[in-house]
């Protein structure tokens, strides 16, 4: 092409670039507003409905579903909400120390990282019904490894998923085995760290303990801020390990809240009260997540770049 | 050696120990569940246990093969986890194209939109949308577990891709423009191209999160014939409840995959999730 169409060209690039960004974007902003808008909307709408699988009219009932949730009639949603609620607080304290520690650990020069890095991702990827079958196995009443392991200390036979007490700690203790993903987070912001203010410390005569108290962890607080929203968006979500392992049982003692959802939405049909309680979780998730991002002002320290 | 010499070592030492004690938890399950396939049924009981199978059998896995619905679950979720992986290579990185490389009205509106629908629980949008695909009558086939793919991937996969689009250059499609290029061959002539390794990221977790995915399946899939390895293997384990070894293979071929997927890219993986953790 010859200099006079190049630079006709040149001034012809920011044309065109609206329509061409909707082209572009189009399967994203529909499934966006197929997948995402429209049924939030419609969500909100039968939350207030006793629309049912079973029936043919829709009834629009205002709040009774909400008052419903919190009336003497409904039995389950407070176990479910106590399992969820338990679960969640051992869950993401223990997840994020463990991960933590782990992370600190592998950012050491230490020989083999490569392959510790591995070895803890590793049972992340497992497929969640693989690892629960296993675990289900190790914990067995009568052959389980982890049970006969317990019993040759000379404990009793621990309950494990089966004893309404040990249950939530169980199904916790089966979790932080896939706690990898987490650990990866922690080492890159690990690795972010520059350098300098470990050796800065050195000169001024500081040690291990006062690097990790007054370096490690302050710079690593926005990753511990991130890492602690995300445990507990997806621990209150919990779900697959409360289907299979337990049933929800024993006495309800696993009833996690979206597995009630499931229950009411695709076993009993009640698709309007299983919007409710969606809406109700969503409420919950909001406010908890107001309250860290809130809270980040306090604790939560973002470096001079 | 001087006092902080042995400090230092000792530190090491203790380091070391807690990173075999704590690997070894880790990959215990894993150990015991491919042990365990390889034996019979009388040996898996054995305490203390065996971990090196003697006698050697492959029988379990001959069993998964010729003996259970395994391996058609296998092709179901091939099916399923490939026809994902071209709609959201293909439609987040146009997305992530659109949201990165050009200006337009209302991007940073509708980016921002999507970038918050991740905060959203599904579960508030599970009912809907279930209700959607069961009018328009297709529940119990593949379309509600692969359309989704084919309409953005998923608002982390655009996320993730535009982060790394973000680092090309603009004024490398601006000088293929001026060359003649139109916009959908730079976009797949060259952005593409550039951001190979996040392409690689995002298939490698689109791989990993559909072959493991269970609740999808587990709701719109009622004939068992269509069922994926995840729901699938939870029928088995109902099926052969105590023939534990026949099951820890069954679970090994499933995870075989994944696992695989994680040795050759794991490279890539802990990169991308680096990318979306930090920024995150």
């Amino acid at each position: 092409m010859i200099a006079a169409q190049k630079k006709m060209r040149r001034s012809n690039y920011g044309r065109g670039e609206t329509v061409a960004g909707w082209l572009f974007a189009l399967p994203a902003i529909l499934g966006f507003v197929i997948l995402m808008l429209v049924p939030m909307i419609v969500s909100l709408f039968l939350s207030m409905t006793d629309y049912s699988a079973f029936k043919a009219e829709i009834n629009f009932i205002g709040l009774d579903n909400f008052r419903t949730m919190f009336g003497s009639t409904e039995l389950y949603i407070k176990d479910s909400l106590k399992a969820t609620a338990y679960y969640t607080v051992l869950n993401v304290p223990l997840s994020l120390l463990v991960a933590f520690l782990i992370a600190l650990a592998l950012n050491t020069n230490i020989r083999g990282r490569g392959i510790f890095r591995s070895i803890f991702y590793l049972p992340s990827i497992v497929p969640a019904v693989a690892s629960c079958v296993v675990w289900l196995w190790l914990l067995n009443q009568q052959y389980g490894l982890l049970t006969t392991f317990i019993k040759s200390l000379g404990f009793g036979t621990p309950g494990w998923l089966w004893d309404k007490n040990t249950v939530i700690p169980t199904i916790v203790m089966t979790g932080l085995w896939g706690t990898g993903g987490t650990m990866v987070i922690f080492l890159a912001g690990l690795q972010g760290i520059p350098q300098v203010y470990y050796e800065a410390l050195s000169v001024d005569g500081g040690n291990a303990w006062h690097k990790l108290w007054h370096i490690t962890i302050p710079m690593l607080t926005p990753t511990i801020f991130f890492n602690a929203i995300m445990a507990v968006i997806n621990s209150l979500q919990v779900f697959t390990q409360g289907f299979i392992m337990t049933k929800g049982g024993p006495g309800n003692a696993s009833l996690f809240y979206v597995y009630y959802l499931y229950k009411q939405a695709f076993e009993k049909a009640n698709m309007g009260y299983a919007c409710a309680l969606a809406w109700f979780l969503f409420v919950i998730i909001m406010i908890l997540t107001a309250i860290i991002m809130k809270s980040q002002n306090k604790w939560v320290y973002y470096g001079g770049d | 050696m001087s006092k902080k010499k042995i400090g230092r070592f000792v530190g090491y030492g203790l380091l070391y120990i807690g990173l075999l004690l704590f690997g070894f938890v880790a990959v215990m399950p894993f150990i015991w569940m491919v042990r365990s396939s390889f034996m019979e049924i009388k040996q898996i009981f054995i305490m203390p246990p065996q971990w090196i199978p003697d006698p050697f059998t492959l029988d379990n896995y001959v069993q998964v093969f010729t003996k259970t619905d395994i391996p058609k679950y296998f092709g179901n979720t091939v099916f399923v986890v490939v026809t994902n992986l071209i709609g959201v290579l293909l439609t987040s990185s146009m997305a992530a194209y659109a949201f990165s490389r050009l200006r337009w009205k209302g991007r940073d509106l509708i980016f921002a939109g999507l970038l918050s629908s991740m905060m959203l629980p599904s579960a508030v949008t599970l009912i809907p949308v279930y209700i959607g695909w069961s009018r328009l009558g297709f529940v119990d086939t593949y379309g509600p577990l692969v359309i989704p793919a084919f309409l953005g991937g998923g608002a982390y996969n655009i996320f993730l891709m535009r982060q790394f689009f973000m680092t090309i250059p603009r004024e490398l499609d601006e000088a293929a423009f001026v060359d003649g290029a139109s916009r959908l061959r730079i976009y797949w002539n060259i952005d593409i191209p550039l951001a190979k390794s996040a392409m690689i990221v995002v298939g490698l977790f689109c791989f990993m999160g559909t072959w493991n995915d269970f609740f999808n399946p587990l709701i719109y899939l009622n004939t068992m014939e269509k069922y994926t390895v995840a729901v699938g293997l939870q029928s088995l384990v109902g099926k052969y409840t105590s023939k534990w070894n026949l099951v820890m293979a069954a679970s090994v071929v499933v995870t075989m995959p994944c696992v695989l997927a994680f040795l050759i890219g794991q490279k890539h993986i802990i990169g991308g999730i680096a990318i979306t953790g930090i920024k995150g």
